[in-house]
């Protein structure tokens, strides 16, 4: 232990803890800005970029700050000093001097911590009029925003893409005033190895990197006599929307939901969790299929873009893996473009199928050519959770008050199965317990495979499937996938399926969900609130939904057949 | 060439390699046979030294002098300003100003006949009386060459003229008889410090080092010399690239390492030329590679090169930038020495710093320490520039008062002007007044008068040198070279550059030079790196010593230098105009009007401030304020 003292308190704290963490010790609250730690993401941006965070420490010539100083025996630290605390808002005032004063009509307005920290300072004036940085606006994916000129340099979307997600698409660029985050060469998104996994959007702090929004583009279909609109909610949604309506992380809003779309004028009223169910069944005859031949094993889920994406650029050799089956979002929007619009005599040309997202890259699947069905794009707009509760507040309706209706049918039928898709393990859960009863035709008795949940970002099980030993993975962020990918490329590891996530613990802390402070706990309570839905379920098997079943017998006849492979399949993921 | 592979037969080459340097070494005045060195610095190569070189072995040949007279190259003498310098060895001849075309005649005259040729000699501006021998010329009478003191004295692409100086003993002596304990004591009491700017003790870095237990370690030499004006480290590498590598081997050894990393700007192609022709030959030699003299110290040497990113020069952006990464530096503690180059202990040691490394075991630390000041041991290069008559670089004892340097060895203020202030540190320095030209110079002294040593530029300043103007300069240097990571370097120079580009153009404030001084503190105290954290020296100092001028920028929009353009003002005195119409007609924006014979007007708001017009004015009738 290691003996300091913080404002003329005594603290004893371990070696190796920073000023800050020694601080919230003591209960001193060290303002930041760039420092983030999000221990469940394995995230630690401490690059001291802000210097908000400045202390003074007795013997110290200049001010270090504490994000990112170790404390040392027989520190003695003042945080509030007049020297530090007139430094701590004159970088403030400079950060501010560069960025657009446009807080208005800004899309993090509210939840931006730059803005929040400059009310909290009481900054009134505007101090500091010299030149402002230029650079131009990138949506040139149509998913992933950068705005360049409303970032404040913090540097957490680099940590997040190049050493949580290790993707790579992001870099400093330039010197001095001019640095600015962005792909190499300063190209656009679209020509970078960004897999627009939205993660940089949550950890930004102000506007410089959000989602390409589509929420005029929703209103204007929902206006439009001629169209047919329907929508369809991931299951992440449900736990998570609540909070932007003042309810707590992980309150399941299901009900109030559906009402909620019916009320802004939306003509079916579907759940993304039947399509969950549909890939269970298309997936699982995929993997019984490999498992018997025990051809190209593992199995790769296929049902995050981001990871898709990912496969795509990082380790071509290696995309006969994934399964074929598309999403669960583009699989619910072909099943209502085509199946449902059939059964309603509606041409599927004047459709409009709006997805609610928890994510960023859903938008960049939506757009994809061939995630399309004849020509028509399954799914016409993707928008994140964000994007909804701000249509919904634009639209008069209050989601905490709304009363407790049902989706609309047959896509709005789903299993607990289906709903655990919202979080990491979710997918190979469900697929496990469709799998083992088609399999070995036994009634499968306890559906919790407890090994497969969790927050980890690596998780293994061996499961006994007819007296074959199945083992499986489920990883969460593309930084853990990179890894046991590169072991399986080595020919180090061995799997049989593997359910794969871009995101840290899944679709629940998706870049689309809505922004929140104590990260780390917000996710475990919406993790928390997928799998009350799932026990609290009747139907806990995808295969046992009836309207999937009435969905085969109609119209799909068995799993795999030739019309399964044209709605809900793709040739290859690119 | 078979290698060394002990000490004992290093020695035995020592002796064998002497009669390479019989003609330069003391006592030499009476052998028969002639050496020429010609400059091969960058500066002279640059003036045609190589050409004068071709010209010599030319005629050599022509006129059958092979084996009583050898020409070669060597490193920078210093004395850059009197180019390409030629020194003709046993006599010290020194030659200025040399061309192609002399060769002819120093041949005929000096090499065969024995007379020097006068008129190719240097001349005491003060007295105009020639000098012939360089040890005789006020510039170098009180310098003092210690890391220096290969460059102009040995040939520095042949290995054979270093180890004929001593060249690798003190490597060879502590592979053989030393600890690498001992080898870090005895820096610790050499006093010997870091000569990249900060001053830190290199003893005591490489103990930090040593201490940790790591299966790898790394040694790096910075030679990302950057400030503007200073070419010590270049010269160095260029003159006697021999001692760094010597240096870095002796690191290696003290600290436990087996590999280093020369971070050198690739600006410095020449320099990067003869460190590679220099490693060739130490690897031939058996001085670098397994089995070091015999021994069973492994060490060898890459060359990292730098993209010309000055921020680079700080430790922790260089070894990113090593690492293949952005030349972007990050926070302290960790300390290299404990974890840097791919997380291993490294020390980086400046090219200078390195250089002294050899001589000084080579003399002894306690010999090394009774040169230079009580806190600063041994010499330092500065490299002089600005307004004074001697341009080059020079050596000096830690503590030599500025007077001296300037006035001495510098020959005093160019054109009869008065001394103003002298620049040192460049970026990260300050300026310093007269009042403080009997300061003795070293790290505390400089640190105390609000400049600091930096690398060792030197620029002197006399009073047609605006001050504001000088800080402004400086700070538009570190806003072009901030790496931009830190909020108080990346944004506060630059609102300070901007500020003071309002008092150079007539726009500042009073509250503008609140201002400045508050965002000094705030960018000193709270940058990341050194460069940030330097960056407003510049403007304190001068604001310290020169307020009164920063106060006629702002307060009577004037600038007593007569430097800043947009706060000049040129008008003609109707009692001394003619109307000849000169000014007029000489004027590019057309902004004179007047009719002949008639007192003529400029009219100030058109002016461009070029200055023409008072050149065109044969009556003195137009005043320049």
């Amino acid at each position: 232990m290691v003996n300091i003292t913080i404002d003329n308190q005594q603290v004893s704290v371990p070696e190796g803890t920073t000023v800050l963490d020694a601080a919230k010790q003591a209960n001193i609250k060290i303002p930041t800005l760039c420092y983030l730690h999000l221990e469940k993401s394995n995230f630690l941006n401490n690059v001291a970029s802000c210097r908000i965070c400045v202390v003074e420490v007795e013997g110290r010539r200049n001010l270090p700050p504490a994000c990112a100083t170790p404390v040392t025996e027989g520190m003695k630290i003042t945080t509030n000093s007049k020297r530090v605390l007139s430094s701590r808002r004159k970088n403030l005032e400079l950060i501010l001097s560069n960025h657009p004063f446009n807080c208005l009509i800004c899309a993090k307005s509210t939840d931006c911590e730059l803005q929040t920290l400059a009310w909290e300072f009481g900054i009134n004036t505007q101090r500091y009029r010299g030149e402002r940085a230029t650079h131009e606006i990138d949506k040139s994916s149509g998913a992933l925003k950068r705005d360049p000129e409303k970032c404040i340099m913090c540097r957490r979307c680099e940590v997040m893409c190049n050493e949580v997600q290790t993707v790579g698409a992001l870099t400093a660029f330039g010197r001095g005033f001019n640095t600015v985050v962005a792909p190499a060469e300063k190209k656009p998104l679209i020509e970078s190895p960004c897999v627009y996994c939205g993660q940089c959007v949550s950890v930004c702090p102000t506007a410089a990197l959000t989602g390409v929004g589509y929420i005029s583009e929703v209103w204007d279909a929902l206006f439009n006599p001629k169209k047919k609109v329907v929508v369809q909610v991931a299951p992440a949604v449900r736990v998570a929307i609540g909070e932007e309506f003042g309810m707590q992380p992980g309150q399941i809003v299901t009900g109030k939901l559906a009402a909620a779309l019916r009320r802004i004028g939306f003509d079916g009223v579907f759940d993304t969790t039947f399509g969950a169910d549909l890939t269970v069944i298309e997936e699982g005859r995929e993997i019984m299929d490999r498992l018997k031949s025990g051809k190209n094993l593992p199995i790769l889920t296929s049902c995050c873009p981001g990871w898709i994406n990912f496969i795509n650029y990082h380790f071509p050799t290696l995309k006969y893996m994934p399964s074929t089956c598309k999403s669960p979002q583009q699989m619910t929007g072909a099943i209502a473009k085509n199946y449902y619009a059939k059964k309603m005599g509606i041409d599927p040309k004047d459709m409009v199928v709006v997805s609610v997202m928890p994510c960023i890259a859903k938008k960049y699947e939506a757009a994809l050519p061939y995630e399309s069905t004849h020509g028509i794009p399954d799914v016409d707009y993707s928008i994140t959770t964000r994007e909804l509760a701000k249509m919904l507040k634009e639209g008069s309706v209050d989601l905490k008050n709304m009363p407790e209706e049902t989706f609309d049918d047959p896509l709005g039928e789903s299993t607990g199965a289906g709903v655990i898709f919202g979080a990491t393990g979710g997918v190979l859960e469900a697929a496990l317990r469709t799998v083992y009863e088609k399999y070995t035709g036994k009634t499968l008795e306890d559906v919790n495979f407890m090994a497969v949940r969790g927050t980890q970002g690596i998780r293994e099980a061996s499961i006994q499937i007819n007296g074959r030993t199945v083992n499986v993975a489920a990883l969460s962020g593309l930084g853990n996938a990179r890894k046991v990918l590169e072991k399986i490329v080595k020919g180090e590891a061995h799997y049989d399926i593997i359910e794969i996530m871009a995101c840290p613990s899944g679709c629940v802390n998706g870049g689309g969900q809505p922004y929140c402070h104590d990260r780390d706990e917000v996710i475990e309570q919406r993790i928390r609130g997928l799998y009350h839905i799932d026990r609290n379920q009747a139907i806990r098997k995808s295969h046992e939904n009836p309207s999937i079943q009435k969905l085969y017998q109609e119209y799909l006849g068995e799993a795999g057949s030739h019309l399964a492979h044209e709605l809900l399949h793709v040739e290859s993921h690119n | 060439m078979p290698k060394i592979t002990s000490y004992e037969k290093l020695l035995e080459c020592y002796k064998e390699y002497q009669p390479l340097l019989h003609t330069r070494k003391d006592g030499a005045a009476h052998v028969d046979t002639k050496t020429v060195l010609i400059c091969g610095g960058t500066g002279c190569q640059s003036s045609d030294s190589l050409h004068i070189l071709a010209e010599f072995n030319r005629l050599i040949a022509e006129k059958h002098l092979e084996g009583k007279v050898e020409a070669s190259i060597t490193g920078c003498f210093g004395f850059c300003e009197k180019g390409p310098i030629v020194k003709v060895f046993p006599d010290n001849t020194f030659y200025v100003q040399v061309t192609p075309a002399d060769v002819l005649e120093i041949v005929e005259q000096d090499l065969i006949k024995g007379q020097r040729v006068t008129r190719l000699l240097y001349e005491e501006p003060n007295k105009k009386e020639k000098v012939a021998a360089s040890e005789d010329i006020p510039f170098y009478k009180l310098q003092k060459r210690v890391a220096l003191r290969n460059c102009g004295f040995i040939n520095p692409e042949k290995i054979e003229e270093y180890i004929a100086n001593a060249g690798y003993q003190a490597l060879g002596r502590a592979l053989t008889q030393m600890t690498p304990a001992q080898v870090i004591d005895e820096v610790k009491r050499s006093g010997l410090r870091g000569r990249g700017g900060a001053g830190f003790s290199t003893g005591k870095k490489w103990e930090f080092a040593s201490m940790y237990e790591s299966e790898e370690k790394f040694v790096i030499c910075n030679a990302d010399e950057g400030d503007p004006g200073a070419f010590m480290d270049r010269s160095i590498m260029e003159g006697d690239a021999h001692s760094v590598i010597e240096g870095m081997a002796l690191a290696g050894y003290a600290i436990g390492a087996h590999q280093g990393y020369v971070y050198i700007r690739a600006e410095y192609p020449l320099a990067v030329n003869r460190l590679k022709i220099a490693l060739i030959q130490a690897r031939e030699h058996g001085l670098l590679g397994e089995h070091i003299l015999g021994t069973n110290f492994n060490f060898d040497i890459d060359i990292r090169l730098g993209a010309g990113a000055f921020v680079c020069g700080e430790e922790t952006a260089l070894i990113h930038s090593v690492e293949g990464g952005r030349g972007e530096p990050r926070n302290k503690p960790p300390f290299p020495a404990q974890s840097g180059l791919w997380e291993k202990p490294t020390i980086v040691n400046n090219v200078e710093t390195l250089a002294n490394i050899p001589i000084l075991f080579q003399e002894g630390a306690a010999k090394f320490a009774e040169l230079g000041s009580q806190t600063s041991k041994g010499t330092k290069v500065f490299a002089l520039a600005g307004k004074v008559n001697n341009v080059g670089l020079v050596e000096v004892p830690m503590g030599t008062p500025l007077r001296k340097i300037i006035y001495d060895i510098g020959g005093g203020i160019r054109g009869g002007a008065n001394f103003k202030a002298a620049q040192t540190g460049g970026p990260s320095g300050g300026c310093i007044p007269a009042q403080f030209l009997d300061t003795p110079i070293d790290y505390e002294s400089l640190m105390s008068i609000g400049s600091m040593m930096g690398s060792g530029g030197m620029i002197v300043l006399n009073d047609h040198d605006c001050m504001v103007n000088i800080a402004r300069f400086y700070l538009e240097f570190t806003v072009e070279e901030s790496c931009g990571r830190c909020a108080p370097c990346r944004i506060g120079n630059k609102r300070m550059l901007e500020i003071l580009t309002d008092i150079t153009e007539g726009r500042g404030t009073e509250a503008d030079l609140r201002e400045l001084k508050e965002l000094s503190q705030t960018i000193t105290d709270t940058s990341l790196c050194g460069l940030g954290q330097t960056a407003p020296n510049p403007v304190i100092s001068t604001m310290k010593y020169f307020w009164d001028e920063y106060e006629a920028h702002v307060k009577e929009k004037r600038c007593p230098a007569g430097v800043c353009q947009k706060l000049l003002k040129y008008e003609i005195d109707p009692a001394k105009c003619i109307g000849c119409t000169a000014c007029a007609r000489g004027c590019p924006v057309s902004c004179i009007s007047g009719s002949a014979k008639q007192p003529h007007v400029i009219d100030q708001t058109r002016c461009i401030k070029c200055g023409a017009c008072m050149t065109k004015c044969r009556f003195g009738a137009i005043s320049r304020n």
